[in-house]
């Protein structure tokens, strides 16, 4: 009989194996292709040939990448996961459960007690690629990091489910300083922690696992975590030897039944399979060399002179800006030109960067040249401040758009496109409008260019600079990092050359930033001065998709990678003292650091924190998320009045011990709003209350293997933990009603739960095996109609034994209902005291609007601390929301949180001194159109409108920065009115008459 | 508990701020016989015939059937980023319709259905106005809806058109459940498609003619004749239904071709009726009143009604029970299955309807299921997803998985997916025949010694 073959084609590798009719595995290689997957199927045929000679083949390719190959060559298909269960059930009989990491994928068999087959969704991480990406950002390689994580000391909380959010978590641990030992062993927990919530959603993984694909071959640290955090004993975890290869073996296996063909036969079905015609392509980015010359000089006429650093004496002005990947350090002279520059990756150490160049920045110079003053930006503003003593830092969006104004007095609109950020600022009358920043799921900036080059063996330059005459550049659509990933993919299978991949990932990024950031509908909605900037700019394939996109001729400075440091440079230079107290060049000598990361014990968060002692005794904190952590006295909470209903919400609960048993209450979602009600409730009858346990990052894993949709909004997600909470404490039952209908506060046209909130209940009663008939009562409910509530609520608890008459019942949610009143009156009470409070001192407020659940200090991550440590005073949507008009909206104005959003917008917009900053759970389809809606109220009072997106990830770093922007931009405008208020008072205090305004044409 | 008190009232007592920008307006007096009305290809079975159906009534509807990347990245462009993607395919329809010049701008108006439910997909109609707001400011957008929303732009729908549109579902489902019973069977390429034409053809004949249209038991017969000559191989092929957001279930735009391609791996697919949907939305309104007990009377006529729709079903039930095909699910079936896995007070988006009609599948012989949702789609969290765990609990063979659709979920992905289910499903098939065969085999000597 013929030999049996199997072709697996992953998203980077391509495995054959060669099996005899005994199922013995005569052949198996494994190799990279970085994307050229049809040339590297064809080689590794060849080599199959020269070994086996001519013989017939039955032969199957599977793979995600295969399945193109397969559907254009007429070879055999098989589906991956249904070749690896193949493989296993031949080779490792025994077997419970396989867990396979690919490149793009991640897969989990089941085989014993029900066989399931699962694949992670469109849009997970936790694989291969997310590793490689991982690896990337720390600048070493897969094999560095798999060493690192094996002498790790400690394991920080990670989201894997994106590489985007992954990302987001680790930069801020970088530019901290904490240790790449324990990130890297943090990103194998991660990748576990996905696999097990997002693979097994529910289902325990027991028994004998075995362990598939590359990553878990290879990392040893990747397969220490699966075995701890499974608890697997050493027999249970199996490794096989055969892991990166079994999905060929098993593709080979299913061969049995193909028509055996000659090997010939086959790399010539292969070699003649045609790229299909159905990837889209556009236009390419420049018809001739001669396009792109002019192209090129005409940017060139923007860039600044320099000034010889061997020959220049005198002064000069010196910018940092720790950004979140790289570094950028520029000394000016006072005639604006370029002394001294240097742009550089951070690999993880911006603090060390800065000081050993600014060693050598000296070492050239010697005492010719004197730093007069300086300033930091950006991340690590703080950190570096502290370390090199800088006069000032400044908020990057004031920096960059400091640096634009140099060029263009007129700009009207800036885009920055970074290595992990864009950033666009509108200009209006001098100052900043409007500011847009990425939200964590649309990404996909600069360092995406920069993996995929490095997936491609290249280097980044080279990689963009292909991209520039390639001829048919590929659609791959604007979204985040895994999805392009995805159309990459894709593209590679339909047979696109890696210029056209080049060209079409530069066209990308810009339409990314365009529809996705700025969301503009028209190129004329971006202003006729647009300058652009950012590192990922220098490339001039994006520069170029950028004009074309938007039919627009922009400037590009060239110091578009350093703009934000220039920007620095010139607040330094334009706010300079008589003497600076810029670190010396002897200072500089001595300077040492050293960098411990401890949990602060301030309060029960236990935030992670990081202390850097400097050589002369100095320390600065960072990662703490109050200022308890860097050792100083909490802002008061006085004018906080998220710590005021966190606490008082918690009052609502009297504590008596009850007679008829224990009602457990998850203290999430809805019940943010409704626990005064059920409290009052249960407590009349005679019930004691427990609540669960406080929201944090470890309640969420305790319930994460019940999360059966992983893409649901985090306060939803953290539900599971807090169902765990109360399970484990032992109460009689657990209370969470569904209510399609939310409290009707007469100001919208219906009073809709969201879907989530209204319903999640069931959800949790199907993916919780610790959830029962018994334990669990979900009763539906409407709470606006008396009558049939009391009646259910009677059935209710008379079906679980609890017997009370109907007048009990409504004694009982009269009480509750009282008890909610006395909430809301004394909330809106404090918000009077606050606001009176705040304009006594003169103070601004700022509303935090959202979702009653964003009182959640997990889920708020505590921004109303860093508020208050701002010095602002806090209020909340619901605490006065009924100040404000009732008002009639462009979208269906049917959900009373909304309606709840739309009033304190109002009032905002109608009371001095206060603005808002709306708070927006990632994975809200629904706040995708309140933000809009909030927006557009804002707007039309000309007010800013700030939004903060949140989710597992506790990035403070980045809301700090879009909130201090968005105070800058305040404090200006108020500038500007005090200046325009002053000018009214001097020409009418000399006589000169008010030109009457000019009727409109 | 609080007094009784509406918006209304409120209003009246307090001061009232419009946000609402200005927008044109659809008069249907002054505009019907002036204006060109264009609608997304939602529904493409039913609105073959619903077209004809409001084309009859004087009005010039056109159904658009543009698709492809440009609809996809003009919808991208105008609709907001974690909008669902049913809404950005309809806006991208639309306005990859209006760039085209085949339309008078001037004298084009947009039409969609608002269902006024709790998911977000009830705000299409603002979502829709803000996107053509810059470059198509006369284009007014007229909303179809029951639920008295957006008064100054609503489609005049009398109670008579209301009947027709119900009846021409009714038909449209009966094509689809032939067609697709057809399909995978037909021994002359193209035959079924042929009896679509036809079927079709004959349905809206009635409805030019402004009579019989009722007619439904003749109607329905007669689309079964017409498929039922279509000659067919008597091979068994796996059977793979389709349930999820209404959008994608059945939008070949939203799901990329799914039908196509489950008939190009060789299987039967098998996509529940709308009539379903319909039935779906009337029994929640009752279940408002048993739940929570708001409205009686409006419970009891929709009781009524749905009684009437009911009643109609099953004559329509018994026509397929006499054919060769399967017949439609019963709607007090689906009602039954639901109560087995979740309650069906989960009435946003298609709530209860997903995991309801997966039951239905399984018990009638289809347990391979595609639950196809847009990506991030709050309802399916808990009614597709959410309830996917019990529903493997339930029955032994169910075979689910569940596909989001994205604008940038990459066809290759869904596929694998999708592949991936079929080769468990094809396992299960061929240890079914097996069983089967050795079943018959053990019977036939049985028999013969009999």
């Amino acid at each position: 009989m013929s030999k049996l073959m199997g072709i697996d084609v992953g998203s980077t590798t391509v495995k054959v194996s060669v099996v005899d009719d005994q199922n013995n595995i005569l052949y198996k290689s494994y190799v990279r292709h970085y994307a050229k997957v049809k040339e590297t199927v064809l080689s590794e045929l060849k080599n199959v040939r020269a070994q086996f000679g001519d013989e017939e083949y039955r032969a199957s390719i599977a793979g995600s990448a295969g399945l193109g190959l397969s559907q254009r060559s007429g070879v055999n298909f098989v589906q991956e996961v249904q070749a690896a269960f193949i493989a296993i059930r031949q080779f490792y009989p025994d077997t419970d459960v396989a867990i396979e990491l690919g490149g793009e994928d991640a897969k989990i068999i089941f085989v014993t007690g029900g066989t399931e087959q699962r694949m992670n969704g469109s849009c997970a991480g936790g694989t291969g690629a997310f590793i490689d990406q991982m690896a990337t950002l720390l600048d070493i390689t897969v094999e560095q990091m798999d060493e690192y994580a094996l002498r790790a000391q400690k394991v920080y909380p990670i989201a894997s489910r994106c590489g985007v959010f992954a990302k987001s978590d680790i930069q801020p641990l970088l530019n901290q300083g904490a240790a790449k030992e324990d990130i890297s062993a943090s990103i194998f927990q991660a990748v576990v922690d996905q696999t097990v919530s997002g693979l097994a959603q529910g289902r325990r993984i027991k028994g004998k696992v075995l362990f598939l694909g590359g990553p878990l071959y290879f990392l040893k640290g990747l397969r220490k975590a699966f075995k701890e955090t499974l608890k697997l004993s050493d027999e249970n975890a199996v490794f096989p030897d055969l892991a990166p290869y079994l999905m060929s073996v098993g593709a080979a296996l299913h061969s049995v039944g193909v028509q055996p063909e000659s090997i010939d036969k086959i790399i010539g079905r292969i070699e003649s399979a045609k790229g299909a015609d159905d990837i889209i392509v556009g236009k390419p980015l420049f018809e001739s060399r001669q396009e792109y010359a002019d192209f090129v000089k005409r940017h060139r006429a923007t860039d600044l002179k320099f000034a010889d650093i061997a020959t220049y004496t005198g002064d000069c002005y010196l910018g940092v800006d720790s950004g979140s990947t790289t570094t950028k350090l520029i000394m000016i002279t006072p005639d604006y030109r370029i002394l001294w520059s240097h742009y550089q990756s951070n690999n993880g150490q911006p603090l060390d960067i800065v000081i050993s160049k600014l060693k050598e920045f000296y070492s050239i110079v010697g005492d010719r040249v004197k730093i007069r003053a300086s300033a930091t930006t950006g991340y690590g503003e703080d950190l570096i401040k502290a370390a090199i003593k800088a006069d000032f830092g400044i908020v990057e969006t004031v920096a960059h758009f400091k640096a634009a104004m140099h060029f263009n007095p007129k700009v009207d609109f800036i885009i920055d496109i970074g290595g992990q950020d864009i950033k666009c600022f509108k200009i209006k009358n001098g100052a900043i409008d409007s500011i847009m920043l990425n939200e964590a799921c649309s990404s996909g900036c600069g360092s995406f260019i920069q993996t995929f080059a490095k997936a491609m063996g290249m280097e980044i330059d080279k990689f963009a600079e292909k991209g520039l005459y390639a001829q048919k550049p590929v659609e791959l659509g604007s979204r985040c990092t895994v999805f392009m990933n995805s159309s990459v993919k894709q593209a590679q299978k339909e047979g696109a050359s890696v210029e056209d991949i080049s060209a079409g990932l530069s066209s990308s990024i810009v339409k990314n930033a365009l529809y996705k950031v700025i969301r503009v509908n028209s190129a004329d909605d971006l202003g006729d001065n647009i300058v652009v900037q950012g590192g990922t700019f220098l490339n001039d394939a994006v520069l170029r998709a950028f004009e074309m996109e938007t039919g627009k001729q922009v400037i590009r400075p060239g110091v578009a990678g350093l703009m934000g440091a220039f920007g620095a440079a010139l607040h330094a230079m334009e706010n300079q003292n008589e003497t600076t107290t810029t670190i010396s060049r002897e200072e500089l000598e001595n300077f040492s650091y050293k960098s411990t990361s401890t949990n602060c014990h301030g309060c029960t968060s236990n935030c992670n924190i990081n202390i850097i002692r400097f050589g002369d005794g100095r320390r600065f904190v960072s990662g703490n998320k109050c200022e308890r952590g860097a050792g100083m006295k909490p802002a008061s909470t006085e004018l906080d009045i998220y710590a005021y209903k966190q606490e008082r919400i918690q009052k609502c609960v009297d504590g008596t011990k009850g007679s008829m048993g224990k009602v457990g209450i998850p203290f999430q979602l809805g019940m943010y709003e409704q626990l005064p009600i059920w409290a009052g409730f249960f407590e009349t009858l005679g019930f004691e209350i427990v609540l669960s346990d406080k929201s944090s990052r470890d309640l969420y894993f305790k319930g994460q293997h019940t999360i059966p949709s992983d893409t649901a909004c985090y306060p939803a997600k953290l539900m599971h933990g807090h169902i765990e909470s109360l399970l484990d404490k032992g109460v009689d039952f657990i209370f969470l009603p569904c209510e399609s209908y939310n409290l009707d506060e007469h100001d919208s046209t219906n009073h809709y739960n969201c879907p989530v909130v209204a319903y999640y209940p069931e959800l949790l009663k199907a993916n919780n095996e610790r959830l029962t008939e018994d334990n669990f009562m979900m009763p539906y409910i409407d709470l606006n109609m008396r009558k049939s509530c009391v009646h259910t609520l009677h059935e209710t608890l008379k079906a679980h034994g609890y017997k009370f008459s109907r007048g009990q019942i409504e004694k009982a949610l009269d009480a509750g209902f009282a008890r909610l009143d006395s909430y809301h009156a004394d909330v809106r009470a404090k918000a009077d005291e606050i606001l009176a409070k705040a304009a006594e001192q003169g103070k601004q407020t700022i509303v935090l609007v959202g979702r009653p659940y964003h009182l959640d200090a997990e889920i708020n991550h505590g921004v109303n601390k860093l508020l208050t440590s701002l010095g602002l005073a806090v209020l909340s949507e619901d605490s006065v929301f009924s100040k404000g008009d009732i008002v009639t909206v462009n979208v269906l104005n049917q959900w009373t949180y909304h309606a709840r959003l739309y009033r304190a917008a109002d009032f905002v917009c109608h009371t001095p001194n206060v603005n808002l900053v709306q708070l927006v759970s990632f994975g809200c389809g629904l706040d995708a159109i309140t933000t809009d809606e909030v927006r557009h109220i804002m707007e039309q009072n000309g007010k800013l409108y700030t939004q903060i997106k949140i989710d597992e990830i506790n990035n403070l770093g980045v809301v700090k920065i879009r909130l201090r922007s968005t105070l800058a931009a305040i404090e200006e405008n108020k500038a500007k009115e005090a200046r325009a208020a002053k000018d009214a008072a001097l020409k009418a205090a000399l006589g000169v008459s008010q030109t009457p305004a000019q009727p409109q044409a | 508990m609080k007094e009784k008190k509406n918006r209304k009232k409120a209003e009246e007592e307090q001061k009232v701020t419009s946000y609402r920008d200005d927008y044109p307006k659809w008069d249907n007096k002054t505009m019907k016989s002036t204006y060109k009305i264009l609608a997304p290809d939602m529904l493409p079975w039913h609105f073959m015939i619903i077209e004809e159906v409001i084309r009859a009534e004087g009005y010039d509807l056109e159904i658009l059937r543009n698709d492809g990347r440009k609809v996809i990245d003009e919808g991208l462009k105008h609709v907001h980023n974690d909008t669902c993607y049913p809404c950005l395919c309809v806006v991208g329809q639309y306005i990859d319709a209006l760039h085209s010049g085949k339309y008078d701008v001037d004298h084009t108006a947009l039409m969609i259905t608002q269902t006024g439910g709790g998911c977000r997909a009830s705000n299409y109609m603002p979502l829709i106005r803000k996107a053509i707001k810059n470059e198509f400011p006369n284009v007014p957008v007229v909303s179809v809806n029951f639920s008295g929303l957006e008064k100054d732009s609503s489609f005049d729908i009398s109670m008579g058109l209301l009947l027709k549109i119900a009846y021409a579902i009714m038909y449209g489902d009966s094509v689809m459940w032939c067609y697709n019973q057809t399909k995978p069977y037909e021994l002359e390429e193209g035959a079924s498609d042929k009896a679509r034409d036809e079927a079709v053809a004959y349905v809206t004949s009635f409805y030019k003619n402004h009579k019989g249209y009722a007619k439904y038991k003749k109607i329905n017969q007669k689309i079964i004749d017409i498929f039922s000559a279509v000659k067919i191989t008597d091979e068994k092929k796996i059977k793979v239904g389709i349930v999820g957001e209404i959008y994608v279930k059945y939008s070949y735009l939203g799901n990329n071709n799914l039908e196509k391609f489950l008939l190009s791996e060789g299987c039967e697919p098998v996509v529940p009726a709308l009539m379903d949907f319909v039935l779906y939305c009337i029994v929640n309104t009752v279940n408002d009143h048993r739940l929570y007990g708001h409205s009686r009377a409006k419970a009891i006529l929709y009781n009524l009604i749905y009684k009437f729709v009911h009643h109609m079903q099953k004559n329509v039930i018994k026509q397929f029970a006499k054919s060769r095909y399967e017949p439609l699910h019963d709607f007090d079936h689906i009602r039954a299955c639901a109560d087995k896995v979740i309650n069906q007070g989960v009435k946003m988006g298609e709530g209860w309807l997903i995991p309801a009609e997966m039951a239905a599948c399984a018990e009638t012989g289809v347990p391979n299921i595609v639950c196809a949702q847009p990506f991030g789609c709050l309802p399916n969290h808990i009614a597709g997803k959410g309830a996917i765990r019990t529903l493997k609990n339930m029955y032994q063979d169910e075979n689910i998985v569940a596909v989001d659709y994205d604008p940038s979920a990459t066809r290759v992905n869904q596929e694998n997916r999708i592949k991936l289910m079929l080769a468990t499903a094809r396992e299960t098939f061929a240890r079914e025949q097996a069983e089967a065969a050795a079943k018959k085999a053990t019977d036939e000597p049985a028999k013969a010694s009999r």
